[in-house]
């Protein structure tokens, strides 16, 4: 029932520097992650593209080393595709994603505090409806624990210097070409006006 | 120089290394990726076995993730939530960027003032947003990250599929520039 407690701190730790970074990078903030969906504000696909191809050459590295070991979830054809039609909807109403919603909840936001709630009110619908959720989970195919580099019988390190290329590429780009959001919106302008203070 | 801790925002690259350097912290100091949303459903199977402790005979998912040694607990992923929250909480506090409307200003722009609208709407999106975690195991940070940075197929089609679904939902709702066209 319990982790052991250097576990539970350890937890704890991580967290809470997960938690700084998604506060310092804006993305507890409805106007972002919807200004991200209404192709307005790129910050999310910045963080999460950043994130992808720095995690990729550490992880990779500590897997080939031996200090680590993947964990890959199943591709369950139907949860993920019915699973990311509920998610994505749900994110665009929401304004956050599980994480960020409870970021948001330590900046003070109380739609994200209700949203959290709404967040374990459909944990406990999966749980209570698991034994019928089988058959739309698995039913359309399983397709395993499978990464791109064993489907393709390439090398990962392949992938990831391609990750790594393509994201360096788009990031001189865009530093080429100035900031990407525009401002004659009033809202995401107000937002700029806040982070020029920095 | 001035303490980080106190600005408003960093940069999103800052942001996204910082996040790729913590998910190799994770993976080898716990054997973890980074993931927010099985701790919500651990939190709601041990809360629904309390309330009615023959679930746990009557529903197959406790024998089922008992056997794959998956067993709802209060373990490392569950600190790490709580974590998010403490992190944000102090990161807010030392920079000031509190934030505390119930109504976002792109929301009422669209849907108007009702703080009661606001809360019932971002509560049923995070309920239907969270099973549909759960139905394809994992969130932004499961599978967004975590997944996509380890290659797995299963994490790249949930992040196409969200992503595209949030998109069609958004411009909907909102519209292509936001506030100027409503």
């Amino acid at each position: 029932m319990f982790d052991s407690p250097e576990r539970l701190l350890l937890g704890l730790f991580t967290g809470i520097l997960f938690g700084i970074l998604l506060q310092k990078g804006r993305v507890a903030k409805f106007s972002v992650i919807v200004g991200q969906f209404i192709l307005r504000d790129w910050t999310v696909a910045k963080v999460m593209g950043t994130a992808i191809a720095v995690g990729s050459v550490g992880v990779y590295a500590l897997v080939t080393s031996g200090h680590a070991t993947l964990h890959i979830k199943p591709f369950l054809l139907g949860g993920v595709l019915l699973g990311g039609v509920c998610f994505g909807i749900g994110m665009a109403v929401y304004g956050y994603c599980p994480g960020t919603g409870v970021a948001a909840c330590g900046e003070g936001k109380p739609d994200a505090m209700v949203g959290v709630l709404g967040m374990l009110t459909g944990a406990l619908i999966f749980v209570a409806t698991y034994p019928l959720l089988q058959p739309i989970i698995s039913g359309l195919g399983n397709m395993g624990k499978m990464t791109l580099p064993e489907m393709t019988g390439t090398s990962p390190w392949l992938w990831i210097a391609g990750i790594l290329g393509g994201g360096i590429t788009l990031t001189a780009l865009m530093c080429c070409r100035g900031t990407s959001a525009s401002t004659d919106d009033p809202v995401i302008k107000d937002d700029i006006h806040t982070r020029s203070s920095v | 120089m001035t303490n980080p801790l106190t600005m408003k925002s960093w940069s999103a690259w800052i942001v996204g290394i910082g996040i790729g350097v913590l998910s190799w912290f994770a993976v080898a100091t716990a054997d973890k990726p980074l993931g927010i949303s099985t701790a919500f459903e651990h939190t709601a199977a041990l809360g629904l076995k309390a309330v009615i402790p023959a679930t746990e005979q009557t529903n197959e998912y406790y024998a089922e993730m008992s056997q794959a040694g998956t067993s709802p607990k209060i373990g490392w992923g569950w600190t790490l939530v709580l974590g998010v929250f403490v992190g944000a909480l102090l990161s807010s506090r030392l920079s000031g960027d509190r934030n505390t409307e119930a109504v976002p200003a792109l929301w009422r722009e669209r849907f108007g003032g009702s703080i009661p609208f606001r809360l019932t709407a971002a509560f049923l999106a995070g309920a239907l947003m969270m099973f549909g975690a759960r139905l394809a195991s994992g969130c932004t940070s499961g599978h967004g990250i975590s997944g996509n940075l380890q290659l797995a197929v299963s994490s790249l089609v949930f992040t196409a599929v969200f992503f595209a679904a949030a998109i069609i939902t958004s411009l909907t709702l909102y519209g292509r520039k936001g506030s100027s066209h409503v």
